[in-house]
């Protein structure tokens, strides 16, 4: 750890006391304590690093990187181009391996995480599949899985009404726009009840105002699952306005370098009142702050 | 934001309706251009006479093809089975050294000379040899010429079929933790299938022309192809034409069957417009 700045990030306390310990899901894994709650932290990662490429030429994407999220609790990876935040995401999600250090999602190694179903996730394109329709689309991760039939159907059903698209589930992506077709995606990632759900840019592609709206809709539904959330962007205001904890990560290597605490809890609602509060203002300057202010320490501090 | 489609509202009635007036003009359109086209020929036989050495006129086409309906027939039915065989042999060949092609780049380095080689290679100078080396009286020759026609075109949109799944899709597939099986059932499978179904429709009309171009070099007689060339070498050229008639056919039969095979992939897995 090289970074003077942040603050003790090894086993983060949890920014609320919210954590939803009553959770039956937790009960089955709560044998392995691994916080003051007794469940398990949804991502624990110790001194992670991720080097690409071949022995010749090495990136390194992730140097040494801590990070825990606790179980229900939403964190906003932000940083610029190359800081390796999306590496940090498939990394979790067991979509990459890391080259040193342990990764632990909900006390499982991640590709056990993995073959359990333990995460959805959703990607800046919502990469429906185009010969489905928006209920098939939603019911592939179930259909994969071998959830019966009637169970399929009662679960689309639900989650179309989720994310507001009631009168398209027979659709085809095509046919929608953009937003509509994310908001499908995130259906999709939800189908099977994730107790983590793993977010890169999803709203990346989309016009601001059908942004904003899918913002206010995602913290709606992660207050309504009760999921933990790990959620990549490039936008400050999106990590404020959404995140209980925004990690903030520079580049050239990707590291941590300062965490955030948004002080804005789970209950509070999400919508244009939030975006106009000084609070949230504050927070704002505050991430911009840590943001510009990464690269220059860290340059001081890796002077070679 | 939302979908807007504009349609006509269904309580008026159709006086004549731009959709209506395209739709009949559809049908009418290639109608009358035949019907002209008839006239003119049967004009230039009748009246102005030109020799029916050089051109037989419809009706007289007609009438051979009427006075030699079973042996049309049965000709159509040989070249026709032979299409079909070829056709089906070179698509499931070419589809399963696709997958093989697909799944292993080796395989797909080995084949591609091979490919290459089959695409080239003139049916002219196959035929007389796969003819005498299956046997004169062997239609296999004929077979396999038509497979190899078929085989090529399949094989090639195939492979690049299977190639169109995205990362992202893959990631994807990858973080539902789906066997090698799913992934190919229910991604690159479907991915694929607009481009197998196009490779099919070139190779059905190929198949058709190999058959009967294979026909002209050798092998047992019967087939359009022979008849056409038997024909015409003893000067019966409206007969010729008769057979040539019955080619025309079977090539639109060859058409229509893969315009349904196509509908009906597209009715299993409707692809949503993307390709």
């Amino acid at each position: 750890m090289t970074t003077d700045r942040s603050q003790p990030t090894a086993p983060v306390p949890d920014p609320e006391d919210h954590v939803e310990t009553h959770r039956p899901d937790h009960d089955r894994t709560a044998a392995q304590p691994e916080d003051a709650f007794g469940a398990p932290a949804a991502v624990r990662a110790t001194g992670v690093s991720k080097t690409f490429g071949s022995r010749r030429s090495q990136v390194t994407a992730l140097s040494e990187v801590d990070l825990t999220v606790a179980a229900g609790e939403f964190v906003a990876l932000i940083g610029p181009s190359g800081c390796g935040k999306s590496t940090l995401m498939r990394l979790v999600a067991d979509l990459e391996a890391p080259s040193s250090g342990s990764l632990e999602v909900f006390g499982k190694p991640a590709a056990r995480a993995r073959a359990d179903q333990d995460y959805g996730i959703a990607f800046q394109q919502a990469g429906l599949l185009p010969w489905r329709t928006v209920a098939a689309n939603i019911a592939l991760p179930l259909e994969l899985h071998r959830a019966p039939r009637a169970e399929r159907r009662q679960r689309v059903a639900e989650l179309v009404e989720l994310v507001g698209l009631g009168d398209f589930a027979k659709s085809r992506p095509d046919q929608l726009s953009g937003g509509m077709q994310q908001r499908v995606a995130i259906a999709r990632s939800l189908a099977e009840r994730p107790r983590l759900l793993l977010m890169d840019e999803p709203f990346g592609a989309l016009d601001e105002m059908t942004r904003e709206r899918m913002q206010a809709e995602l913290a709606r539904i992660s207050l309504e699952t009760g999921a933990a959330v790990v959620f990549v962007t490039h936008s400050i205001p999106e990590a404020v306005f959404l995140a209980d904890r925004v990690v903030v990560m520079s580049a050239r290597p990707g590291r941590i370098t300062d965490e955030i605490v948004t002080g804005i809890g789970r209950d509070v609602v999400r919508d244009e009142h939030l975006r106009e509060d000084p609070a949230f203002f504050s927070k704002v300057t505050e991430v911009r702050e840590a943001l510009h202010a990464g690269p220059v320490s860290a340059s001081g501090a890796h002077e070679r | 934001m939302t979908t807007t489609r504009t349609r006509p509202s269904p309580g008026r009635p159709a006086t004549a309706s731009p959709a209506a007036t395209e739709r009949i003009g559809r049908v009418v359109a290639p109608v009358v251009v035949g019907v002209i086209g008839l006239a003119v020929w049967q004009f230039l036989v009748s009246v102005v006479e030109v020799s029916p050495y050089l051109l037989p006129g419809p009706q007289e086409i007609g009438s051979e093809l009427n006075d030699n309906f079973a042996a049309v027939r049965e000709a159509f039915w040989i070249t026709g089975t032979n299409a079909a065989i070829g056709l089906v042999f070179g698509t499931v060949v070419g589809i399963v050294l696709a997958g093989l092609a697909a799944w292993a780049r080796v395989v797909d380095g080995m084949l591609a000379f091979v490919v290459a080689s089959l695409a080239v290679v003139p049916i002219v100078a196959l035929a007389p040899v796969l003819n005498s080396m299956y046997g004169a009286d062997s239609e296999y020759g004929r077979r396999a010429i038509a497979a190899i026609a078929a085989f090529v075109p399949v094989y090639v949109n195939t492979v690049r079929g299977l190639r169109q799944t995205t990362p992202q899709h893959r990631d994807l597939m990858h973080s539902y933790s789906a066997s090698g099986w799913q992934t190919f059932s229910s991604l690159t499978l479907p991915s694929a299938a607009p481009h197998v179904i196009t490779g099919i429709r070139v190779a059905s009309s190929l198949a058709v022309i190999s058959a009967l171009v294979a026909e002209y070099f050798g092998g047992p007689r019967g087939g359009l192809g022979s008849f056409i060339s038997t024909s015409a070498a003893t000067s019966a050229y409206a007969l010729a034409w008769a057979y040539v008639v019955a080619a025309i056919v079977l090539g639109l039969v060859a058409y229509v069957v893969t315009v349904l095979i196509e509908r009906l992939v597209q009715w299993r897995l409707p692809t949503g417009g993307r390709s």
